[in-house]
């Protein structure tokens, strides 16, 4: 049987056009709460089109009509089934001291996988170099570094110009940029079932182990920490952050010990990734900064016990900040 | 198994489909929107120009900082604003949704915006190409992790059934009793595929297209038999037109049945 298109089309168009006014209205205003009337008519609408739709695709072989109705027979089913909390306004401040806060440790123990990855690369970059000084080009490719640690100090506190004289803001801008490609790098490697991750922290520990070892065999233990301290419990934590997002992913996609299938559990972090990773980036533009116009500035210009302690109060402050704030309010999902 | 076609079942028992959209397509689409970024950096370093006369460093840092934002924040707007749809994807008539069918969610396309990364490895997209060439729902890693396909909505040419049916005098309505009974007892592919045999007749070979039609036209016959006087001298495929004109449109004047009208 073939459906009469026209009187088909000419019914039921006061009922289509009704569901998507309704429709567009709802995803235009994300914070919209119809009363139980306007629900329960959406409701009558949602099932009179679907009912069309299903006619339509018994006895009719119009291709158009048919597009337009699942289409909005789509839209309605993804406002009426959709069980995960309703996207609301946004609240930078409410995001900032309670959802990233709690978010980080509802994942703690991606967390201390992370950094135990990266301790154990710290390690290994730190014996390498104590047992094998010559393996330093392999272990840090970076110009800047190898050069010996002594000599390097005597030039930095010798210094009489700024060499970042004129060119701090773009630097630091450059530091924000590549460390949070590393960080987003970090995240998405857990894709791999997390292996791209973890070769992402361990190396990560290998430069860091290596670097403090040669400086701390050079004797110049006090000038790495106020060179790296300021700028350093800043930007480590957050690539253990980033790593901890990657560790949740690749959690999620190898699924071990639990039941639910694979899209339930990616679907039960993308939320959570999304704020790690925001609050990564905003940790990576003060850790910029502070590496621009501060880190490299050593003695006489600034004091290390001094550096040292800004950093100190910095550690503290993020300690406190990730393990308290929020802490007594309601976590979320 | 590989479908083009993503199907979802409502609890209603609904059930509707979206067209999957192609390794190819996306590629393309991709393409047109790194040509976007392209053009957006080119303008920004322009009006950065001015920043340049008052500071370098500014000027440098801004350059940084902007070029990261739009690369990586291009895709998320635009899929965030425009629904699921970027400018490439807009002109391809693609759009990125949710794989249940439910609401896309702004964590959904960071996510599957954020994986770019592995998606793009080595070069110019591999991962992501192979993984969707395999994956049963062409998707992605980044659409695997945040849970989200790429449908394309392609634009439905409508029949010109006017021209097709070109208002020639149809004998079969002169039996509307029998007429009524042809489209009670045709289904949807069978009239589908009437419709399709003559909107595609300049495909065929002419040899062929006389079979095809005599095949087409035989099937129709066996549905409803109609007087002599109805058929006789009326060649194969114009009975088809005639089928296509009973079938498509139940009044001879309703030229413009079986097209949405705008809402």
């Amino acid at each position: 049987m073939i459906v009469d298109l026209q009187k088909f089309i000419t019914n039921g168009q006061p009922v289509w056009a009704e569901l998507e006014k309704m429709l567009n209205r709802m995803e235009a205003e994300p914070d919209l709460r119809l009363p139980l009337a306007q629900v329960q008519r959406f409701h009558q609408l949602y099932e009179h089109t679907a009912a069309d739709l299903a006619r339509l695709t018994t006895y009719s072989s119009e291709p158009e009509t048919r597009r337009f109705l699942e289409n909005l027979v789509a839209r309605a089913y993804g406002e009426i089934h959709e069980t995960r909390a309703k996207q609301r306004r946004f609240f930078p401040l409410q995001w900032f001291f309670k959802t990233w806060p709690q978010t980080f440790r509802r994942h703690i123990r991606a967390f201390y996988l992370s950094l135990a990855i990266t301790a154990a690369g710290c390690a290994f970059g730190g014996l390498a170099i104590a047992f094998d000084p010559d393996a330093k080009p392999v272990l840090m490719p970076f110009s800047h570094l190898l050069q010996d640690p002594a000599k390097r100090v005597a030039e930095e506190e010798n210094a009489t110009d700024d060499r970042l004289a004129g060119s701090k803001t773009s630097f630091s801008a450059q530091l924000m940029t590549h460390n949070t490609k590393i960080s987003i790098a970090t995240l998405a490697l857990g894709m791999t079932w997390g292996v791209g991750t973890i070769i992402m922290l361990f190396y990560n520990g290998v430069i860091l182990g290596a670097v403090a070892v040669d400086y701390m065999r050079a004797g110049e233990t006090k000038f790495l920490l106020g060179w790296l301290m300021p700028h350093g419990v800043v930007e480590i934590p957050a690539i253990l952050i980033a790593g901890q997002a990657g560790l949740i992913l690749a959690f999620a996609l190898i699924g071990r010990g639990r039941r639910s299938p694979l899209r339930t559990r990616l679907r039960e972090i993308s939320g959570d990734l999304s704020t790690l990773i925001f609050g990564v980036g905003l940790m990576l533009v003060w850790a910029g900064f502070i590496e621009a116009f501060l880190s490299q500035y050593h003695e006489p210009v600034i004091p290390y016990s001094a550096k040292i302690a800004f950093g100190c109060v910095e550690l503290v402050l993020l300690f406190l900040f990730l393990a308290k704030s929020g802490a007594h309010e309601k976590t979320g999902p | 198994m590989k479908t083009s076609t993503l199907i979802i079942r409502t609890p209603e028992g609904i059930v509707f489909s979206q067209l999957l959209a192609g390794p190819v397509s996306r590629f393309t689409a991709c393409f047109i929107d790194q040509l976007c970024i392209q053009a957006a950096l080119t303008v920004f370093g322009t009006l950065l120009s001015l920043v340049m006369v008052f500071s370098l460093s500014f000027a440098i840092a801004f350059y940084a900082i902007g070029y990261f934002i739009v690369s990586i924040g291009y895709g998320i707007l635009f899929e965030w604003v425009w629904r699921g749809q970027t400018v490439g994807k807009k002109l391809l008539r693609l759009r990125v949704m949710d794989v249940e069918g439910m609401r896309l969610q702004f964590n959904q396309i960071v996510v599957r915006n954020l994986l770019r990364f592995v998606d793009s490895l080595p070069v110019f997209y591999f991962v992501g190409g192979v993984t969707c060439w395999l994956n049963s729902k062409g998707q992605r890693l980044g659409d695997i992790a945040a849970n989200t396909v790429v449908v394309r909505n392609p634009q439905m040419a409508e029949p010109d059934l006017d021209q097709l049916l070109a208002g020639k005098f149809n004998s079969l309505r002169q039996y509307p009793h029998l007429v009524a009974r042809l489209r009670q007892n045709v289904t949807p592919a069978e009239a589908d595929i009437a419709l399709q045999s003559l909107l595609r007749r300049e495909e065929f070979d002419p040899v062929q297209r006389v079979e095809l039609f005599g095949e087409i036209a035989n099937h129709f016959h066996g549905k409803v038999e109609f007087p002599a006087e109805a058929i006789d001298g009326v060649a194969d495929e114009q009975f088809l037109r005639n089928v296509v004109d009973v079938i498509y449109r139940t009044r001879p004047e309703t030229a413009a049945a079986g097209r949405v009208q705008p809402l």
